[in-house]
């Protein structure tokens, strides 16, 4: 079997290698629209989506099957060209973003240095998509959730980084996998208890950038109708969703990688006893995306829409210089060598 | 080395051909829309230079950042397109010679004569696990801690520079301070509760004189 | 590698300008409208602090700190101290002007400061890198000191214009210094002269180079034929902000000068010194003609400075010793002077009236006799008369340039320089000759102003008698 692997040519290898990465990943995308009406629906007490497969299971792929089926309508006047870029402007960055993501150790497609960088600046591109969606569709509710969403990402996109500053002050690099090593341990040594004001920056900020409630004035449909994607109709419009929700996925899993040490166990190495389960794993990081990306549907169910010059004021007047306080926290530490995270 | 040959020069032909739809697009929006292409292919160019730090860099604060504001600064202007171009036909001509002595003049002098290989062999490539980021840092915080110093004074200036010359309160305005709002806590202080008899029923024509409720403040 | 505090010692002047532009900047936020007064003294006291701070540290043998970007020797001292005294001056005429218009704030004061503190490091540059940041932070800071007035349309329009040829200029620069980086290898002057010296003048990228640095050294200093935003933006800039424009950064960019052309390539000196030969002719030319046209009085000191920096690049190209003592000498005359125009134009203005025309200046004598007084000895001194210091300045540039047998050269200056003396002498005849205007009320300056504009002329006076004073110690900067 592995003499076959590695008589293939390195592209096929690397296409092979991508496709495990993706197919996953969107059914994960599909089976979370999925979850995200059931939980919501049970903590309204509703039941949810149940008419189609078992208990509703089969309602993604009749969604998805719907949405390739309608048409795309182009509005008059609008610029066609961008109309049909902006989604793709907005899938790609979110899908090749995974690319230096490790799934365990060792575990990952491109092992670079500056992974942390690489995926932050990509994940700065997808908001491209939105504005320019909102730009060329020339209508007016687009483009004021289009405006919205510029001076939103900004202001956020600057909170995140630095919160993601202090994670590479602690880890003392820019590679994820380093950066899960350096939390090795038990559930105390891990990043989200030193660094615990930058972990929750970096969740609401993770909140804020995915456009996700209670942060979706971009969308806000009781103001400004669906805001940037209110004139996209059919697979135009689903792979807007599609990237939204693979972005919300991606900030899960990069919050269980950075703060809460990845595959790592819990338990101390002494304490799990051989048995696999306890042990390091790619199932622990499963386990805590899956808690992140059940955040992201608790908090929309529990709060209301904030009002949009409040989001700006969080950002700017609270998230930010709380980081940069604590950034200068995390460096005295680390260079006074606190015990027990930076002893060593 | 030839792959890496093949990725330059189609990098390098999306650089300058975005760059030259820049400036002869019509609708301005289009254009940062190229320059946005012309700094992501610049970042490629970068990359295949092996300053893989720098050119993510340059993705994420050139792209991700400044021309994103720059984009909802161009959409929100109206701009009139036509006063701009005004003289775009009638300074065509010098435009186009002092471009071509500029090109001439820069091809002599950068071309291979004086910066060939042969002046400036291709440097040996780094090794696999060497880290800009780290090697930028060392230089940076050590050789040239003055400079960067200086730089961050004249952002600091950038800073102030902006905020004078833009913030100003306009009277006229009405707005209400989030911070204010956020400040209110629930108590005693915010409502007060008016305990009062219950109303008895009035004849219609006296109802109107008397408010029917006390106001709550 | 560890840091070696000794490196702060020489830099403590720029570290109390940074310090006293930060305090003033959290200060202002709390001061009531009243109180505003308050970053006025601050400044002041922190120039002073810095000056005798470059007193301190200054003298003794030439010294590189920070691996090589900074410098401290004779020049440095010299020009630091001397940007410092003029700012000084230029800070204590300013106040009542922005007092009337309610633009006492203290983003001024913070940003002249930041500007001062600009062009400190660019005076002590020892390397291309910091002798262009400190070009950025000075003219960062000018850009929006021009549009401080923000309800101004002109201020508005001169700081986009200064903005934008500004930018044009630091760029012209910046690829100047890459092309003498690929010759050179290094940015750091030493280096550069070394390795300049090793090649000679085989090199075209050299070359090629120098012609951008020059470009850019001219459209700093704003000389013809890269003089186009000097009018206007003298014109249409508030008066203070002029003022603090047009009086220290000529000392500055000559330093910027001295440091490119003459630390770092001095051995090319054939080359850039054809290209100065023009610029000066050309600026004294222009500069000198178009002045007599002018009726308001900022644009004739704007083209009076252009012929002044023509007078500037006579001493840089002489190319010797004499010939930079002699240019820094004028340079630093130079500032004095402006800082003595535009002082007496913010004394004439007031509430709702600025002092823009050469008919403002009439009967000035009648109006105040001291006032009068300084103002014709800085016109004296600019149109160069003995025994005003104007006149030892332009004499030492002659010289300069006719010990290096270029006489022509020399007898072009002088020319212009009558010509000029026309426009400067008119003023004076405004001064002393006419009458005042029927409205125009007695001049109420504070006893400050008083002291700092008699000290300001009264130098031109003694510098013009006695100067030896200055000269020796810009001779020994460059001995």
């Amino acid at each position: 079997m592995i003499e076959l692997w590695n008589a293939l040519p390195l592209v096929i290898q690397i296409l092979l290698k991508i496709t495990a990465i993706l197919l996953p990943l969107l059914g994960m995308v599909a089976y979370y629209t999925y979850a995200e009406r059931k939980v919501i629906g049970y903590m309204q007490v509703r039941i949810g989506p149940n008419r189609v497969g078992w208990r509703g299971l089969l309602q993604p792929i009749a969604d998805a099957v719907k949405l390739m089926m309608k048409e795309i309508v182009i509005p008059t006047k609008a610029d066609k060209t961008l109309f049909l870029l902006a989604p793709m402007i907005t899938i790609a960055p979110a899908m090749a973003v995974w690319a230096v993501f490790p799934f365990d150790e060792g575990l990952v497609l491109a092992d670079i240095n500056a992974g942390l960088l690489y995926i932050l600046a990509l994940s700065s591109v997808g908001v491209y998509g939105v504005i320019i969606a909102g730009w060329a569709s020339n209508s007016r509710y687009a483009l004021l959730g289009s405006m919205r969403v510029a001076a939103q990402i900004v202001a956020y996109e600057i909170a995140m980084g630095f919160a993601l500053v202090g994670v590479l002050v602690a880890a003392g690099s820019l590679n994820l996998g380093a950066i899960v090593e350096a939390q090795q341990g038990n559930v105390l040594t891990w990043f989200w208890l030193p660094l615990l004001p930058l972990f929750g920056v970096y969740l609401i900020s993770g909140v804020a950038e995915t456009n996700r409630a209670p942060f979706d004035v971009a969308e806000g449909e009781s103001e400004i109708v669906a805001g940037f994607h209110v004139e996209y109709s059919g697979m135009a419009f689903a792979v807007f969703f599609l990237a939204e929700y693979a972005n919300m996925i991606l900030i899960a899993a990069l919050s269980a990688l950075l703060f809460m040490g990845g595959w790592l166990s819990p338990l101390p190495q002494g304490w799990t006893g051989g048995i696999w389960v306890l042990q390091d794993g790619f199932h622990w990081l499963l386990l805590k995306t899956f808690f992140f990306m059940f955040v992201f549907l608790w908090l929309r169910a529990t709060f209301p829409r904030y009002r949009y010059d409040q989001i700006m004021r969080l950002g700017w007047k609270v998230f930010i210089p709380i980081t940069i306080v604590w950034i200068l926290v995390v460096a005295l530490a680390v260079v006074y060598r606190l015990p027990p995270w930076w002893s060593a | 080395m030839g792959f890496e040959k093949f990725l330059f020069y189609v990098f390098a032909l999306i650089t300058l051909w975005a760059a030259g739809m820049v400036i002869t697009r019509k609708n301005p929006v289009h254009s940062v829309l190229f320059l946005v292409l012309a700094f992501v292919s610049s970042a490629a160019l970068w990359l295949l230079l092996e300053a893989e730090f720098l050119g993510i860099v340059l993705v994420l604060v050139y792209v991700g950042a400044v021309m994103v504001l720059f984009l909802f600064v161009i959409m929100m202007l109206d701009i009139d397109i036509a006063t701009l171009r005004a003289g775009f036909i009638r300074y065509l001509p010098i435009g186009i010679l002092i471009t071509a002595v500029m090109a001439v003049e820069i091809f002599l002098i950068v071309g291979p004569s004086n910066f060939g290989l042969e002046a400036f062999p291709a440097p040996e490539p780094a090794a696999a696990d060497a880290s800009n980021a780290a090697d930028l840092g060392r230089v940076l915080y050590t050789l040239y801690l003055y400079p960067v110093e200086i730089a961050a004074v004249i952002l600091l200036v950038a800073i102030v520079a902006a905020i004078r010359l833009t913030l100003r309160r306009r009277p006229e305005t009405k707005f209400v301070d989030p911070s204010r709002q956020v400040r209110v806590k629930k108590g005693p202080r915010r409502i007060r509760l008016v305990k009062m008899a219950a109303e008895v029923a009035v004849p219609a024509a006296v109802s109107s004189a008397q408010p029917g409720v006390e106001e709550n403040s | 590698m560890h840091f070696d505090a000794a490196n702060l010692i020489p830099i403590l002047p720029e570290i109390t300008l940074l310090i006293t532009a930060s305090l003033v900047l959290m200060v202002d936020l709390y001061l009531k409208e009243h109180e505003k007064g308050l970053n006025h003294t601050l400044t002041l006291i922190g120039i002073a602090i810095a000056i005798v701070l470059t007193g301190a540290v200054g003298g003794g043998e030439p010294q590189v700190f920070f691996d090589g970007n900074l410098i401290r020797d004779d020049i440095s001292d010299l020009l630091k101290g001397a940007i410092l005294i003029v700012s000084l001056l230029a800070f204590v005429y300013v106040r009542a002007w922005l007092q009337d218009r309610g633009m006492l704030v203290g983003e001024f004061y913070v940003l002249g400061l930041f500007a001062i503190l600009g062009m400190l490091i660019m005076v002590s540059a020892n390397s291309f890198l910091p002798l262009y940041l400190g070009l950025e932070l000075q003219a960062l800071s000018l850009y929006a000191l021009v549009a401080f007035d923000r309800d101004s349309k002109k201020g508005a329009e001169a700081a986009m214009k200064y903005f934008v040829l500004g930018a044009l200029g630091s760029g012209m620069l910046l690829y100047g210094v890459s092309m003498i980086y690929g010759a050179t290898g290094s940015i750091e002057f030493a280096p550069v002269a070394q390795a300049v010296a090793e090649q000679g003048m085989s090199n075209k990228v050299l070359v090629f180079g120098i012609a951008f640095l020059v470009i850019g050294i001219g459209f700093k200093f704003g000389a013809v034929p890269f003089h186009m935003w000097v009018p206007d933006i003298y014109e249409g800039a508030p008066t203070p902000s002029v003022l603090i424009l047009g009086s220290a950064p000529k000392i500055a960019a000559f330093a910027l000068a001295i440091r490119m052309l003459v630390d770092g390539l001095g051995s090319l000196h054939p080359d850039w010194h054809q290209m100065l030969v023009i610029l000066a002719v050309l600026s004294m030319g222009l500069g000198n003609l178009v002045a007599i046209a002018q009726s308001n009085i900022k644009r004739m000191l704007a083209y009076s400075t252009i012929s002044h920096v023509g007078f500037i690049f006579l001493g840089l190209l002489a190319g010797s010793e004499q010939g930079y003592a002699s240019a820094m000498f004028y340079s630093i005359v130079y500032a004095v002077m402006a800082a003595g125009a535009f002082g007496i134009l913010l004394i004439l203005s007031r509430e709702g009236f600025d002092a823009e025309r050469l008919e403002d200046l009439k009967g000035l004598n009648d109006r105040d006799a001291w006032y009068a007084a300084m103002m014709a000895l800085v016109m004296f001194s600019m149109a160069g008369v003995p025994p005003t210091v104007g006149f030892m300045a332009k004499l030492l540039v002659l010289e300069a340039v006719v010990r290096v047998d270029m006489v022509w050269l020399a007898l072009v200056a002088v020319f212009f320089s009558i010509i000029g003396a026309f426009y400067y002498l008119r003023v004076v005849k405004f001064i002393y000759f006419d009458k005042p205007a029927d409205d125009a009320p007695l001049l109420v300056t504070t006893g400050g102003v008083r002291v700092a504009m008699s000290i300001n002329g009264l130098v031109l006076l003694a510098l013009g008698v006695f100067p030896a004073a200055l000269l020796t110690l810009c001779q020994d900067a460059f001995a």
